[in-house]
Parts: structure tokens; sequence; C-alpha cells
């Protein structure tokens, strides 16, 4: 879809204000609708029209495989990583009062915050790494931008 | 019959309509196509019920990532599905049975948004519930005394303990994070797991150069 321009121009001028958004919700997950997952699945929703618009290659350019492996399992460990610093620190784990002892309502709030983070990073990255792993190898050994010659006419044909 | 009584039928009319269509159709694309309205009506009925959270990850992930992923799938089979004429009596008889099963349990559930359900009186739900509505950070009320003072104009009534002080108006967050942590964390596991059997299964396969895989 390289070659359009209403796609490219669209996509360009989309993605940062749907990755702006999805800050906003991860961000504002304790305000208002929206919190980890959210939030995660529109920077993965992102990414993918950028993929589906320039080419798996050129998001895989922007973001490589080993990115998303990395970043899958760190949201997982934040969000465990909290919980045994409580069960460290004395308390029982993941309560959350562990990361200020004095004064319960601002801990509860950094623990929701920091296990929000991690929870918006793992779904993210493994959104990415499904579309990743789905979309690629439609022929042995091809990227999905140098798809085989017959695979337009099997789905739209 | 309330304001959304006439919307909420419409919804599930038409959800019921996509249901049936999105099995009877037999272009698989546009049963992919199909299955997105089907997310998008399910997440206006959410948002018609108050559901906002809920609403805002159907749109997201029925409605957008689960549709391309369908999509990238229908590129690797084919586009029609093939032809079965025939019904097939046992699975209609499990379908059935399951059905009216749900439909049987569902008739011990109290009333849709009864005020004496046992979900609004348990005494953990109402002290949280109790400081996330309406409540904004006032600095004040984490140190709220609990008991009225002598000398107080207008007593105030006894606080349940404030864990939050007006920071986390969204009372569906404050719950899965800090009440019911250890759910979100297996939850958030499971998305982790179903990432890392993509990984083991599909990379690598049919002679990808990229990366080797394990399978």
């Amino acid at each position: 879809m390289n070659d359009n321009v209403i796609m490219r121009v669209v996509a360009r001028w989309a993605m940062p204000l749907i990755l702006l958004f999805a800050f906003y919700t991860q961000v504002h997950g304790e305000t208002g609708p929206g919190g980890g997952f959210q939030a995660g699945v529109m920077i993965a929703a992102a990414f993918v029209l950028y993929g589906l618009v320039f080419g798996g290659n050129e998001m895989r350019r922007i973001v490589p495989r080993r990115l998303t492996d990395i970043t899958a399992v760190l949201g997982v460990l934040v969000y465990a990583g909290t919980g045994v610093y409580a069960l460290a620190t004395g308390y029982n784990f993941l309560d959350h009062v562990a990361l200020m002892p004095g004064n319960r309502s601002a801990a509860e709030a950094w623990g929701m915050t920091a296990v929000e983070y991690g929870v918006g990073i793992t779904v993210a990255s493994v959104m990415l790494t499904l579309f990743n792993e789905i979309t690629e190898g439609t022929n042995p050994g091809q990227e999905p931008d140098t798809v085989a010659p017959d695979a337009q006419e099997r789905l739209w044909g | 019959m309330s304001a959304t009584d006439p919307l909420n039928l419409m919804l599930l009319t038409l959800l019921l309509a996509t249901a049936v269509a999105v099995v009877e159709v037999r272009s698989l694309f546009s049963s992919v196509a199909l299955a997105a309205i089907y997310s998008l009506l399910m997440g206006a009925l959410w948002m018609v019920n108050d559901a906002w959270d809920v609403a805002f990850t159907e749109a997201a992930v029925g409605a957008g990532v689960s549709t391309i992923l369908l999509v990238g799938a229908l590129v690797l089979t084919g586009r029609h599905e093939t032809v079965r004429k025939t019904i097939s009596w046992p699975a209609l008889a499990a379908c059935v049975a399951a059905g009216a099963l749900l439909i049987w349990g569902t008739l011990d559930m109290p009333a849709y948004g009864d005020r004496n359900a046992p979900a609004q009186q348990h005494p953990v739900y109402n002290a949280y519930v109790q400081q996330t509505v309406d409540k904004a950070p006032d600095g004040k009320s984490a140190a709220r005394p609990t008991s009225p003072q002598a000398g107080d104009v207008a007593a105030v009534p006894e606080q349940p303990k404030n864990f939050f002080d007006g920071h986390v108006p969204n009372q569906v967050t404050s719950v899965i994070v800090t009440y019911r942590a250890h759910d979100t964390l297996f939850e958030t596991a499971v998305i982790l797991t179903a990432g890392m059997s993509m990984i083991l299964l599909l990379r690598g396969r049919r002679g990808n150069p990229q990366r080797g895989g394990l399978l």
C-alpha cells in the first residue's frame, strides 16, 4: 500500500495521534476509563497501522523483534517486581503500601501506576509479536511486503 | 421499561443477526468483517450498560487488533470455507444443553441493579465505592477523624478506611490493581504466554532465514 498517497499521508498523521491517545489512556488509567490493557492495545494498533501501510520490514526496522521480545517480559517483571519488593520489605505480596511505608494513599497510587505500566508494556509488545508472527511468512522465507503474487487475489479476488 | 431498554433491544437484535451472519456467510473475508462489527456492537452494549473500561477494551481488541490478526490468517488460508450441508446433531444438542444450563444459572442471580445484591453490600466493595465515587484529592481526607470530635457542628459520619485519598476515581482500576492485583498479574502472564507460544510455534518455520525456531 506504499504507492497510495492517501494511505501514506493518513498513516503518517494518524500514528502519532494514536500513540498520544494511548499514552494519555495509560497515564490517566486511574482517573478515567482505560489503563494498561487498553493503552497497550492502542500502542500496538498504531504500529500495526504503520506496518500495514509501509510494510512489515519497515515496521520491524523501527521496532525490531528483539525489542518486543525483551519488553514483553520486562512488563511482567515490573509487575511481579513490585510484588516481590513488597514481600522483601516485610509486607504482603503486592501490598502497595510497601512503596511508601508511612503514607498509604500515595503508596497505593504509586503502586497502581507502576503496575499499570508493566501491564501496558507487556500487552503492547505481545500484540506486536502476534502481528509479526501471524503476518510474516505468507510464503516460505518471504516477508509480507514481498508477498506472493496470488495472495492479493486470494484475499480480494 | 427504562429509557435504555429500546436501545438495548435494538443492539441485541443486531448482535444476534450479526452472529448468525458470521456463521452462515461462506466468504471468510466477510466473516472477519462481520466479526469486527460484532465486536463493535458488543462495545456499544457495554457502553449503554455503563461499563466504560470493558467497552474500551472490546473496541480496541475486538474491532481493532483481532480483525487484523484474522485478516492475516486469511492470507494464509483460503478465502471461502468449504460447504457443509449437513447438521451435526450431537453438536447442536451440546450447544442447546450448554445454553439451557447457562440460562438456568442466571435465574438465581439478583435483579439487574438490585441494591440488595450481595455484590453491592459486601463491606470491601462498599469501601472501594465510597472512597472513589465523587472524590477528588483534597489533601485532608487521609487525616479525617473517623469518629465525631466534640465541637463538630455537623458531625462527620464514620468514614471507612480511605486507601486512596481521592487519587483513584476510576473504581474499576482501583479494584483490579490493588484488591485483585494477583488476578491482573496472572492475566498479564497469560498474555505473555500467548506471545511466547506464537514465537515458539511460528517463528522460524517454513525456512524463514531471519531466526531459527524451536519447532
